[in-house]
């Protein structure tokens, strides 16, 4: 049955495109098929071209699809809502957790008889695993299978910009909610959106602002916030110019922006009281604070407890570095490695005139006339998929409308290509341009995950306990959305190479496995 | 057969690459001087700040045994296997001894193969993992604190083992034994990468290889679909080799003996070996990284978290030695690390990221069995920021003297190599 199919889609290869431009494909009231500029538009829009994102720019057209993915946080479809829901991150605060954590930690210390206590330490450790395994596994359901694709995409974008280590501290805890913050943020206004990171627990512990105080100046947060979250390495192109004296008064502002995970209130001077504030586990304790004022980029900011690092914040984000680093930094993940300035700019104007609203920049971008002249250039822009978009729209065109189970060989693969979410160490997040992810080790571990992708055997159907689940098979990539959407754009090397295959499964394989496919 | 990276650029096959985008590894094609050829060099990077102190250990300081009263390991006593290792010369009054868990690294010292370099380390001062070790990786000067980063240094961008790979003039082959490509051999020269933890071939026949190869011929990437299956071969027939103890090479009954010792070799030591084998036949500049060093809590003393990981470095270093064979009379080994720890053991029985280091110096012909580099009593007075060793060898120094004496480069190379640096003659190599 299966070789049935395969040997069709050989016969309609030799055939040449004749077949797919012909009109046997389209029954009378098919929608009119997208040009090839469209597609590769979608594409990026999306973390991949399926059936479902087609059929939605068939009906809305590019610019309504644009609002629609633009719009607040939608109800998710029943499928990944269930799947979503079964998740035990779903159940319970970051705050409670860690609080949950050091009891069990508490309590295992405690203990006398050390085979027991061993074994309670493993149980505590596969519970902390298991964590980060589902905030894992949401990100990916998510990114896989949620129709809101440009938020996915530009979720990971911001968790990204906003690195963040699991390994570090409490995160293993806390990275569910602070990846909840940013989503909750990704189209708003940019210093809404660093104002949510830095009242969240799992970067005021990863870049050490929780152990930060009047008197014991941390500046890890306060040069990061600069350099790596605002406005760009000073010196550097966005044209960011602060100094080591800006470091440090910043570093003063940000004391006080900490973490309480005992689950009591520190006992305050009543006059210092209504400075405090505590939101889950954030916590901002004006008896940390340092009491003075403080001079940032020439910007005096006087003693006002949380609000006073909320204007600093709003004068970081006003900068004219911070819009030109941020707009830049989206359109080289979207457009390419070197993106036209000319479009940079009028992505920096939007961000200035709207002060800083990302559904604003991206909209402008993916409107531009410049960016859809290029897209429907004889060569388009090419973009090199870093492994995160190589394995979402690979699995998105092996598998759609399937409900992939376990996601653990995704998270493997991603740490085997070196772009484990959470695994960054250090906070500048990966790199976003083609050198960081094409050395020859790197590309043949490509076409490995291709493989296991194509060949239907890598166990994402399995039960979460890795028991079998139902018998899916390999995927069909040979369908007649690839003969409308992707087979005319392919080279005719890959053309060839697909026709010298000889199975379905090696078929999937080698068109995963394209230098086609590595880039969109 | 496929044909390596570097024969492809002897054919010119690079030429097919994109027109548009700038070109891998396109190496100039003058030979270097002779003599230097057959030389090899690996650089060991234990990752997140060993605890040098406690590896190379100063027994003669009494502040030792006071500021670390649950960590310090007792001075060298022949009837404890718990104490420190001698490093004191026959005539020495004792200063320095080594970690007992060291015990497979007696040999090499006591042949004048292996040299420790104490007060070793970065002038980086941040006391970041992630700052330290991409500023040693990149080995370029340090910017003076304070001072915002003007136009991009040159060299900036790139590693120093590349950089080496480039000052060679196309007699390097570098390879680095890392799942992705590591900052310290990053840069204009194309490296293969390829972690040895595993060492499966690629799952595709030659038929498959070939259509896969063909696929991506004439685009950029095509220099590194052979790279790329090349090396995964080659892990794999190696790793065949070892486990067979059959190496491919005329054996002597000591590499045989050796051999047999790989087939039960575990961990890091049978990386070590599979290492051995690639840099024998195949490769001179060659790069690993070993985590775990960050020894906050409950590092332990003779025994525990760090004796663990000393146990395994140092197995798995005597192993590289005796696998290289022959070519061990070629090779250099620098192990390094981003930084020391406080000398002074912290609350939780551990130690806190410090300064200075102590830097490991191995080879077949290295002037061993000594401790190398300036040094200073070890006393409160002496530490740095009255916490940590200060560092007296900065490691472009101390790596740039190793590389002058190896490979004869002139001052234009070492400066190629590490700007704005005096080599060191510590008359190592």
């Amino acid at each position: 049955m299966r070789a049935q199919a395969w040997t069709s889609f050989v016969v309609a290869t030799a055939c040449g495109l004749s077949l797919i431009d012909g009109p046997a494909l389209r029954a009378a009231g098919t929608p009119k098929a997208l040009t090839r500029a469209e597609l590769l538009w979608l594409d990026r829009a999306t973390f991949g071209v399926d059936n479902a994102t087609v059929t939605t720019y068939q009906q809305l057209g590019r610019e309504k699809l644009l609002e629609q993915q633009l719009r607040p946080i939608a109800a998710d479809p029943p499928a990944l809502r269930s799947a979503l829901a079964e998740l035990s991150i779903s159940g319970m605060s970051a705050e409670a957790r860690v609080i949950a954590n050091r009891a069990e930690q508490q309590r295992i210390n405690g203990l006398t008889d050390e085979p027991s206590k061993q074994a309670a330490r493993q149980l505590l450790n596969q519970a902390a695993n298991q964590a980060i395994y589902e905030t894992s596994k949401r990100h990916l359901l998510r990114a896989v299978t949620s129709p809101s694709q440009l938020r996915e995409q530009m979720t990971w974008f911001w968790m990204n910009h906003f690195s963040v280590f699991s390994g570090k501290a409490n995160l293993r805890w806390t990275i569910a909610e602070y990846e909840e913050a940013i989503r909750s943020h990704a189209f708003d206004r940019f210093s809404e959106l660093v104002m949510a990171t830095v009242t969240s627990p799992a970067m005021l512990e990863y870049l050490d602002n929780a152990q930060s105080a009047t008197g014991k100046i941390n500046e890890n947060y306060a040069r990061e916030l600069m350099e790596l979250h605002t406005l760009g390495v000073s010196g550097g192109p966005s044209g960011s110019t602060y100094t080591q004296q800006d470091v440090q008064e910043l570093a003063r502002t940000l004391t006080g922006a900490g973490v309480n995970f005992t689950g009591q209130p520190p006992r305050l001077n009543p006059k210092l009281q209504p400075l405090y504030v505590k939101r889950g586990a954030f916590e901002f304790n004006p008896a940390r604070h340092d009491p003075g004022a403080k001079t940032v980029l020439g910007h005096t900011f006087q003693p006002g407890g949380l609000d006073e690092i909320q204007a600093a914040v709003e004068m970081l984000c006003r900068q004219p570095a911070a819009a030109r680093f941020v707009s830049r930094k989206m359109a080289t993940y979207f457009l390419s490695d070197d993106p036209p300035r000319a479009i940079v700019d009028r992505m920096v104007r939007t961000f200035q005139r709207t002060d800083g609203s990302i559904a604003a920049v991206l909209k402008t971008m993916f409107l531009d006339r410049e960016v859809l002249a290029m897209m429907s250039a004889k060569t388009p822009p090419e973009k090199f998929k870093d492994p995160m978009v190589f394995v979402i729209s690979s699995l998105r065109l092996a598998y759609e409308g399937k409900v992939l189970t376990n996601y653990r060989p995704v998270v493997s693969w991603l740490q085997q290509l070196g772009e484990p979410l959470y695994g960054r160490v250090t906070p500048d997040g990966y790199a976003l341009t083609e050198a960081a992810w094409t050395s020859s080790g790197q590309i043949v571990k490509r076409f490995e995950i291709a493989r296991a992708i194509g060949g239907g055997n890598a166990g994402l159907f399995n039960n979460e306990d890795n028991t079998p689940g139902p018998a899916v098979g390999f995927p069909m990539i040979g369908s007649r959305f690839f003969f409308e959407r992707i087979e005319p754009a392919l080279s005719a090397k890959a053309r060839e190479a697909l026709g010298a295959t000889a199975s379905q499964q090696e078929w999937n394989t080698m068109l995963l496995a394209s230098p086609d496919w590595m880039q969109r | 057969m496929a044909l390596s990276r570097r024969d492809m650029l002897r054919l010119g096959v690079v030429g097919l690459a994109h027109p548009l985008l700038p070109m891998r590894g396109i190496v100039s094609q003058v030979f270097a001087a002779p003599g230097a050829a057959d030389a090899k060099f690996l650089l060991v990077f234990l990752r997140g700040g060993y605890d040098a102190a406690n590896v190379i250990i100063p027994i003669g300081s009494s502040a030792y045994y006071e500021l670390r009263p649950t960590l310090a390991i007792p001075k060298p006593n022949p009837s404890d296997p718990l104490s420190a290792i001698s490093l004191a010369g026959p005539t020495d009054a004792a200063v320095w001894g080594m970690h007992p868990a060291l015990k497979s690294m007696v040999p090499l010292w006591q042949s004048g193969q292996l040299a420790f370099v104490p007060f070793a380390g970065s002038e980086d001062l941040t006391r970041s993992h992630f700052e330290t070790q991409d500023s040693v990786e990149g080995g370029l000067p340090i910017a003076k604190p304070g001072t915002p980063q003007g136009a991009a240094p040159q060299g900036y961008g790139s590693g120093f083992l590349n950089r080496l790979a480039s000052a060679l003039d196309g007699t390097a082959a570098p390879v680095s034994f890392t799942d992705g490509l590591p900052v310290v051999m990053s840069g204009g020269i194309s490296v293969p990468n390829v972690s040895l933890k595993g060492t499966a071939k690629a799952p595709f026949d030659d038929r498959q290889v070939g259509i896969l190869s063909r696929m991506y011929a004439g685009t950029r990437f095509e220099p590194l679909i052979a790279e790329g299956f090349d090396l995964r071969k080659t892990v794999a027939e190696q790793a065949d080799a070892i486990a067979k103890g059959d190496a491919g090479v005329a054996m002597s009954a000591e590499m045989i003996a050796a051999n047999r010792n790989a087939i039960t070799a575990k961990g890091f030591e049978l990386e070590a070996r599979r290492m051995a084998g690639l840099m024998r036949d195949k490769y001179n500049v060659g790069f690993i990284d070993v985590g775990g060093w960050d020894t906050h809590v409950n590092q332990g003393n003779a025994q525990g978290q760090l004796a663990n990981l000393l146990t395994s470095l140092s197995q798995g270093l005597a192993g590289f030695a005796d696998q290289m064979g022959a070519a061990w009379k070629q090779t250099v080994v620098v192990v390094i690390s981003e930084f020391g720890r406080t000398f002074k053991e912290n609350g939780t029985r551990g130690t806190d990221h410090g300064h200075g280091s102590a830097y490991w110096v191995m080879g077949g012909a290295i002037r061993g069995g000594r401790i190398v580099g300036e040094q200073v009593a070890v006393e409160p007075k002496t530490l740095n920021q009255n916490r940590d060793f200060p560092v007296l060898t900065e490691y472009r120094a101390l790596l740039g003297g190793i590389f002058k004496r190896m490979y004869q480069l002139d001052p234009n190379r070492i400066e190629q190599v590490f700007p704005n640096s005096v080599p060191a003659d510590l008359d190592l190599v």
